[in-house]
């Protein structure tokens, strides 16, 4: 059977999944293994005036305990993978990032001292025994705060603890003019609050040095094998890249989360060969929530104003961005490149200006969550939005559609060049808003509603329509915008001599179907069966390169690699054919895995081709053996799926508990290639995306105190916070990759959020109560208190 | 100090020695190398290492090894029988149940306990027994569908 693209064919990877067969880094057991843990600052902000640890190494079974100060200086700290100036020119901040500290810890989690023992459960009993003298000092978590003069220093050479300031879009006076015109200005300020990614497997890394080849193995709950390989060879260990591979095996999850290159893997590393035993690190989960990168923690002022029509005239975003005590890997790219450049929406905007603010505190890193800045993004514009509507009362469904930008293909029709950097690819945005509105059933829930306001369970509906930014992306943009890499991907499709076909991709899947999309891809480009397929992926040692998966990249541009290798062995494998076949190359067509001469029965299969192309004693002249390619693909422009996201409330006037009656989303990510699979990332992303509006959020108080790090206080949403989704997509390709697909790993999440929000404000001034806004999670307390006026 | 257990897992007997303290979780995994049983969390909330336990789903961080002595164990390296899988693993297959498969295993176990009490649960019931396990990957939808997919099998129903 060919013909598998466009079907939901049932997941390859799931048997080893179902069966307990996944091998997950705290699965893996080496022979003489010595296990880590870590003993973490208590404080957010204080100076360790030192760290005794004597009656520690004392218990049985203690192998070691390093502190920053064994770790020698040539050893540099965490890297940052992302540069954004000041906008006077001067490079931002880039304070040091020790694998352990020295001196001062910055908030609560720094790693202070590592013990190394026997088992996991004795390092940790041994840690219980360190005696660490701190000098606490003033610590400061908000941002704002930590950017007003006074604020206790983060970092003693960054004054007012501004890493960088940033501006985007069209100068601000113009847009102040624009705005000071308009018939109506809808002005909100915003807090969005942090959230933690909370992948079900925590971080963990295995690592081991094998003297007989001078060669490290690094297994690490990766999205990105490579890139860490890179980081952490080249810029901390200055090991050659070569003497070190890098597996991500199977991975429970990322979201963002598990794209960093995090100070365990070095540290790791470099003690597997000090200490000269493998050694094993696996994150507790309230470890997990105190060093996995959290996502968000945005806090904006923004205005947008309208004419008497309802036409937007002018946008102005003004945000502080929460980085955290140290600059992770891509965190200075989430709240400008990829924030600030999403400020059009799909909407027609003429003036939009963006100014970020990025601050460093006395708390955990902010870096990509699920969506990456284009979440904040989109809450802040589609809150701004409906709140107009309701401010102006106008519908807000109608006063999108009044402002969408008009249709355009990106082939027939130039992309839509935005005020704020970017070219939309393609777009159709009135389809999604309009199938969304007949899935609700749109007139009939307002007399419902209607109905409904003065009872004690109040209903409200609140839109959003969103674009994204994905399939992260073009090499030479990204380096223009500070990425310290390229965001290519690289393919390797190998067919072996009996026409089988391992294909080697630099994405990475931790729970996005990579075995099975691809290789639906692969079998059908090849007209040949999906079991003669085999995706691999995750091992730097047998994938070339690659740049992993996150950004909603994997099939847009892993995909793409991919189909380049392909075209690359049919070209070569028709030449054999046409030897094979005594016929010209030109002459040929492939369908169904052979090739045929034109108008005749003539064929040879493509096992056959594969077979010749090893055993080439019949052979064209000149022609090199094997059937064996890779290819890099570097994307021509980011891609940009778009969607409409209702959601439908009902609150308990009583008690303020928000149900969330219906969640309907119509995406487009352009063409798809297992539904199912889409569908799922729609679902999960979505899942994300409510979860923030209704139960999560992490709390610093303070003094820099993370007071909810577990789940025991952390809200993490569970089953029956959910009705079943209601989705549908719409279909508009992407005109620039050979697919014709966007991606759709974070839409679900990007467009969510602030469709649960608008529903909420929606079912309170409905019902009479003119609430501009309700915090994040919307808590039945917050919505409550907000009905008391 | 050392305590001696006897344990039935998956059909076998086992002969062990443990800490007072060691969790069954931790002996699953570490001493019989039982790896489908995962670790998600330090505060019995995300349920990914549910197992059962004389027949019934329990949380296996928050049992001790030394009190599972004399007990009979299913983890999810036993759901399949002679290679055939169980209609639960069957049912998170065909319906997408699972992504990144790490809160698989729990899920399973606690819907199999779910579907022994109650052959044909609403999709309320379903939601409701899930509380005690979380999923960060497919926002439950296609987890509720996979039960229900399992309970019809179950029934003997033909989809």
């Amino acid at each position: 059977m060919t013909n598998y693209i466009g079907k939901s064919i049932k997941r390859v990877e799931d048997k080893r999944f179902i069966t307990g067969q996944g091998k997950y880094t705290d699965d893996i057991k080496l022979p003489n293994m010595v296990h880590a843990y870590i003993l973490r600052s208590p404080y957010a902000h204080a100076n360790v005036k030192g760290i005794d640890t004597a009656e520690a190494l004392k218990v049985p079974g203690v192998v070691t305990i390093l502190t920053g100060a064994d770790i020698p200086e040539a050893i540099a700290g965490v890297p940052c993978g992302w540069q954004v100036d000041f906008k006077n020119g001067d490079t931002m901040k880039e304070p040091p990032h020790p694998l352990l500290v020295r001196g001062t810890v910055r908030h609560v989690g720094d790693g202070v001292a590592m013990v190394v023992a026997e088992t996991k459960a004795i390092a940790k009993d041994a840690s219980d025994l360190i005696d660490v003298d701190y000098e606490v000092l003033d610590a400061v978590a908000d941002p704002k705060k930590a950017a007003a003069p006074g604020a206790p220093l983060v970092h003693p050479d960054c004054p007012s603890n501004i890493c960088f300031d940033w501006e985007l879009g069209n100068p601000k006076d113009e847009v102040a003019a624009a705005l000071a015109g308009a018939h109506h200005v809808t002005e909100l300020d915003f807090v969005n609050q942090r959230v933690v990614p909370n992948a079900m497997e925590t971080r963990g890394v295995v690592a081991l040095y094998d003297t007989a080849y001078d060669k490290y193995t690094i297994y690490t709950s990766t999205q990105n094998p490579h890139l860490i390989r890179l980081l952490m060879c080249a810029f901390v260990l200055g090991i050659p890249e070569h003497k070190v591979r890098v597996v991500g095996p199977d991975v429970g999850g990322g979201f963002g989360s598990k794209i960093f290159h995090y100070a365990e893997e070095a540290l790791l590393v470099w003690a597997s060969k000090h200490i000269g035993r493998p050694i094993k690190w696996s994150s507790d989960r309230s470890e997990a929530f105190m060093t996995d990168a959290h996502g968000r923690d945005h806090n904006s002022n923004a205005k947008m104003g309208f004419d008497k029509d309802g036409k937007i005239v002018a946008l102005q975003a003004t945000t502080f961005a929460n980085l955290g005590a140290y600059l992770s890997t891509f965190a200075p790219a989430v709240p400008t490149y990829l924030h600030g450049t999403l400020m059009q929406g799909l909407y027609t905007t003429p003036k939009v200006n963006v100014d970020v603010t990025a601050v460093f505190t006395h708390t955990n890193a902010v870096d990509a969550y699920r969506g990456a800045g284009r979440p904040e993004a989109t809450y802040l514009l589609e809150r701004l939005i409906d709140l107009a509507a309701l401010e102006m009362d106008m519908d807000p469904a109608e006063l999108r559609l009044k402002n969408f930008i008009p249709a355009f293909d990106g082939v027939e029709q130039e992309g839509y060049q935005t005020q704020v950097a970017l070219q939309y690819d393609s777009g159709n945005y009135e389809p999604v808003l309009k199938r969304a509105l007949e899935m609700i059933g749109y007139e009939n829930f307002r007399s419902e509603q209607a109905a409904a306001a003065s009872s004690n369970k109040i209903l409200g509906i609140g839109f959003s329509t969103y674009i994204e930014a994905c399939g992260i992306a073009p090499s030479a943009v990204v380096g223009s915008l500070g990425a310290r890499a390229g965001l290519f991907e690289s393919a390797q499709v190998r067919v072996q001599p009996t026409g089988k076909v391992s294909v080697f991709t630099g994405s990475h899947s931790h729970g996005q179907g990579h075995e099975t999309t691809f290789a639906q891809i692969v079998a059908d480009k090849l007209g040949i069966d999906l079991g003669d397929v085999e995706i691999i992926h995750g091992d730097s040692d047998s994938v070339a390169f690659g740049m992993g998966t996150y950004g909603s990249r994997s099939l847009a541009v892993g995909g793409s690699a991919i189909v380049k290798s392909i075209e690359k062995v049919l070209e070569k494998g028709a030449k054999v054919a046409a030897h094979l076949l005594e016929a010209s190359a030109d002459d040929l067509n492939y369908e169904g895995g052979k090739w045929t001469v034109k108008g005749t029965d003539k064929s040879v299969s493509f096992g056959d081709v594969s077979l010749t192309a090893y055993v080439p004693h019949n052979y064209p002249e000149g022609l090199e053996p094997g059937l064996d390619f890779s290819s890099f693909y570097d994307p021509a422009n980011f891609t940009y799926p778009f969607g409409a996201h209702v959601a439908i409330v009902e609150i308990d006037k009583e008690t303020g508990a928000v149900k969330l009656k219906r969640f309907i989303a119509v995406d487009d990510v352009g063409n798809v290639i297992n539904p199912m699979i889409v569908d799922g990332q729609i679902h999960g992303g979505l899942a994300q995306g409510i979860g923030q509006a209704l139960h999560e959020g992490a709390l610093y108080d303070d003094t820099g105190q993370l007071i909810n790090g577990s789940y025991m206080d952390y809200c993490m949403p569970r089953a029956d916070d959910f009705p079943s989704f209601e989705i549908d997509r719409t279909v508009t390709p992407c005109p620039h990759n050979p697919l014709g697909v966007k991606g759709a790993g974070e839409a679900g999440c990007i467009g969510s959020t602030p469709a649960v929000v608008n529903a909420v404000v929606d079912a309170l001034w409905k019902a009479g109560f003119k609430v501009k806004d309700i915090p994040m999670p919307m808590t039945p307390e917050r919505v409550w208190t907000a009905m008391q006026g | 100090m050392k305590n001696k257990i006897s344990v039935t897992v998956n059909g076998k007997q086992y002969e062990g020695e443990v800490e007072g303290r060691e969790l069954l979780v931790n002996y699953l995994r570490e001493h019989l190398s039982l790896t489908g049983t995962h670790i998600g969390c330090d505060t019995s909330s995300c349920g990914a290492c549910t197992i059962h336990m004389n027949g019934h789903a329990v949380k296996s961080c928050t049992v001790l090894a030394a009190q599972a002595d004399g007990a009979s164990i299913t983890t999810v390296e036993g759901l399949a029988t002679n290679g055939e899988l169980h209609p639960i693993q069957e049912g998170f297959k065909e319906e997408h149940g699972l992504q990144c498969g790490f809160c698989t295993p729990g899920m399973m176990m606690t819907a199999v306990d779910l579907l022994k009490d109650n052959s044909d649960p609403s999709e309320h019931e379903i939601r409701d027994a899930l509380e005690g396990n979380f999923c960060r990957c497919t926002g439950y939808h296609n987890i509720v569908k996979s039960i229900q997919h399992a309970a019809k099998k179950m029934n003997g129903v033909t989809a």
